[in-house]
């Protein structure tokens, strides 16, 4: 059985109810799942046996700007006893702009999400450290979405004390 | 390095170095000493602030502020064409330029559906491990001057040059390169660069043994670095560390072989590993896979045929100048790219290269839109780096700077 099959059988057997859409494009295998199921999935493809997802490689957003759903949170994880890398995909909504942490199933997400938090202002739950990670502290804004324009705002950059 | 005042530090991030310890005292800050290392220090390699909080001299915690180089690199890529990026990619890892434009023109080309010729595939591998080579140099210098031995750095850096004058033959630029383009690559390697390339090949081994024998039987040198910082492979994992610094624990993990791309599967060639996973480890796996880039350019450099180095899309792929000049319909073609870019269909696309700190990825979301709707860049020295804390933790001052050059973080990249 292929690993993508493999993944397919694995997720719709141990969640029968949780929404889970699977799709493909240019032979990237991509999961689609509901905010509130994200942390049970992903503990499950990081331990399951023969999955193994161990690397989390990425964690950023995409800001779609005018779609109901705003957000989509998107995870790039690797498992290397496969060779195969998976696209977690989950929408995030302004009005609750907020997802579950997954550090305490990959620790790398730390920061990357604490980077996803400083560009999109989308809050991780129960994050350990949830600072901001270019950005000064005080900074107001979240530059990275749509609405942020592309020469900054004047005066939001606070100056270094004299 | 200053000792800092309660007050010149951010609340936030007194709470994250106060944080999981074992000691109960009142207020830390009265009995231990809270240590600000960088940004402006020779030892973090560029922009990276460090916060150490010391019991004498033993870091008991550490947290690496980031963001003193944050140019919005993917704040502007969303607002630039595809090709208008290129020479921003050289500005990610300053050190290995050619491997950040190769990592994204394949990004862009896998998006738009485009196929590369074979000679310009073998162009891009021969500049990818030359920049492999020339960042592991500089970070083996650097590194080994961060421990005492000048001299070192002086030599790798007169071999480093070496490879710049060989980027200059080949596109014009020694440091920031723009060598590639979507379809292939800039200029054809000419005779003389190739004939280059092989005489440097040539003679690296023996000048690379030359700079092993100042380190390897070093006494300070190995003393200082050994069992230092050890990093054990699960944890590596963990934290997402990549290319040379989890090679070093054991991890067999090199996107070369594991999804093999450009014509890395025709190639024979070895992936470092070493179990030590401590800063010495770390060294070793840069110098060998330093030699296994030689190798691979060596069979690059036979293997290489004859033919195009640009792909025949007209649509997608800007034509060449003396076309635009003289026909109507390269003027076109040439009018329309430069002006409303190439248009990849709607889609998003990971693609990830081993660059030379490790995995060099780029998510890109086409909207069909002449830019791209959003540009992620994945960059190793960031990942990297998050092991800092972890490896540094209980260990003296003076090894942190040790630690630091060991995983090699280029502050460009991690920064973006």
């Amino acid at each position: 059985m292929n690993i993508k099959e493999l993944i397919k059988n694995k997720l719709t057997n141990n969640f029968p109810n949780y929404q889970i859409e699977f799709s493909e494009y240019l032979d990237e295998f991509c999961i689609k799942v509901n905010k509130e199921n994200i942390l049970e999935i992903c503990s499950f493809l990081k331990n399951d046996e023969d999955l193994k997802f161990i690397l989390s490689e990425d964690i950023t957003a995409v800001d779609w700007a005018t779609r109901k759903n705003r957000f989509t949170v998107v995870y790039h994880i690797y498992s290397l006893k496969n060779n195969f890398r998976l696209k977690i995909k989950s929408d995030v909504d302004e009005s609750d702009c907020s997802i579950d942490s997954v550090t305490s199933v990959w620790g790398a997400a730390n920061w990357q999400e604490r980077e996803c938090y400083d560009m999109y202002g989308i809050i991780f739950n129960h994050h350990p450290d949830l600072r901001r990670m270019y950005m000064p502290e005080e900074f107001e804004y979240y530059p990275l979405r749509k609405d942020f324009p592309l020469m900054g705002i004047p005066g939001s950059l606070p100056l270094p004390k004299k | 390095m200053e000792k800092l005042r309660k007050e010149d530090v951010n609340p936030k991030i007194v709470e994250a170095l106060l944080r999981d310890t074992d000691i109960t005292i009142d207020d830390a800050l009265d009995n231990e000493m809270i240590l600000n290392m960088g940004p402006q220090h020779p030892a973090t390699h560029g922009v990276l602030r460090v916060l150490l909080r010391l019991d004498g001299e033993t870091v008991m915690n550490a947290v690496p502020e980031l963001g003193y180089l944050h140019r919005g690199y993917e704040k502007m890529a969303e607002n630039m064409s595809y090709y208008e990026y290129i020479p921003h990619t050289d500005r990610l890892d300053y050190i290995s330029p050619m491997a950040n434009n190769v990592a994204w023109v394949m990004a862009v080309e896998k998006l738009a559906g485009i196929e590369v010729p074979v000679r310009a595939q073998y162009i891009r591998m021969m500049v990818a491990e030359l920049a492999r080579i020339a960042s592991h140099l500089v970070a083996i210098g650097a590194f080994a001057m961060d421990v005492g031995a000048l001299t070192v750095f002086l030599w790798t850096l007169r071999e480093r040059e070496k490879i710049l004058d060989i980027w200059d033959i080949l596109c014009g630029a020694r440091f920031t390169n723009s060598y590639t383009r979507i379809g292939g690559v800039a200029n054809d390697a000419q005779p003389d660069a190739l004939a280059k390339v092989k005489w440097f090949i040539d003679q690296f081994d023996d000048n690379l043994t030359e700079c092993e024998k100042l380190l390897n039987s070093n006494r300070i040198f190995i003393e200082r670095l050994e069992n230092i910082g050890i990093l054990p492979a699960e944890v590596a994992l963990d934290l997402g560390v990549t290319g040379p610094s989890l090679r070093a624990s054991g991890v067999e993990f090199d996107l070369r072989r594991a999804t093999p791309y450009l014509q890395y599967d025709k190639i024979d060639f070895n992936v470092i590993t070493y179990t030590e996973g401590d800063s010495l480890a770390r060294y070793f796996v840069r110098v060998d896979e330093m030699r296994e880039s030689a190798k691979i350019v060596r069979q690059v450099l036979d293997k290489m045929p004859a033919g195009e180095i640009m792909a025949n899309m007209p649509k997608k792929v800007l034509p060449k100048k003396t076309e635009i000049y003289t026909r109507m319909e390269e003027l076109i073609h040439d009018f329309m790219i430069v002006n409303f870019g190439i248009n990849p269909p709607v889609g998003e696309i990971y693609h990830a290269i081993e660059g030379s700190k490790g995995e060099l990825g780029f998510y890109l979301v086409s909207k069909g839109e002449g830019h791209p709707w959003k540009c992620k860049i994945r960059s190793p020295s960031f990942n990297n780096l998050q092991a800092l804390p972890y490896l540094v933790k209980g260990h003296m001052l003076s090894d942190v700077v040790a630690i630091i050059g060991s995983i090699d973080p280029i502050m460009g990249e991690a920064d973006k």
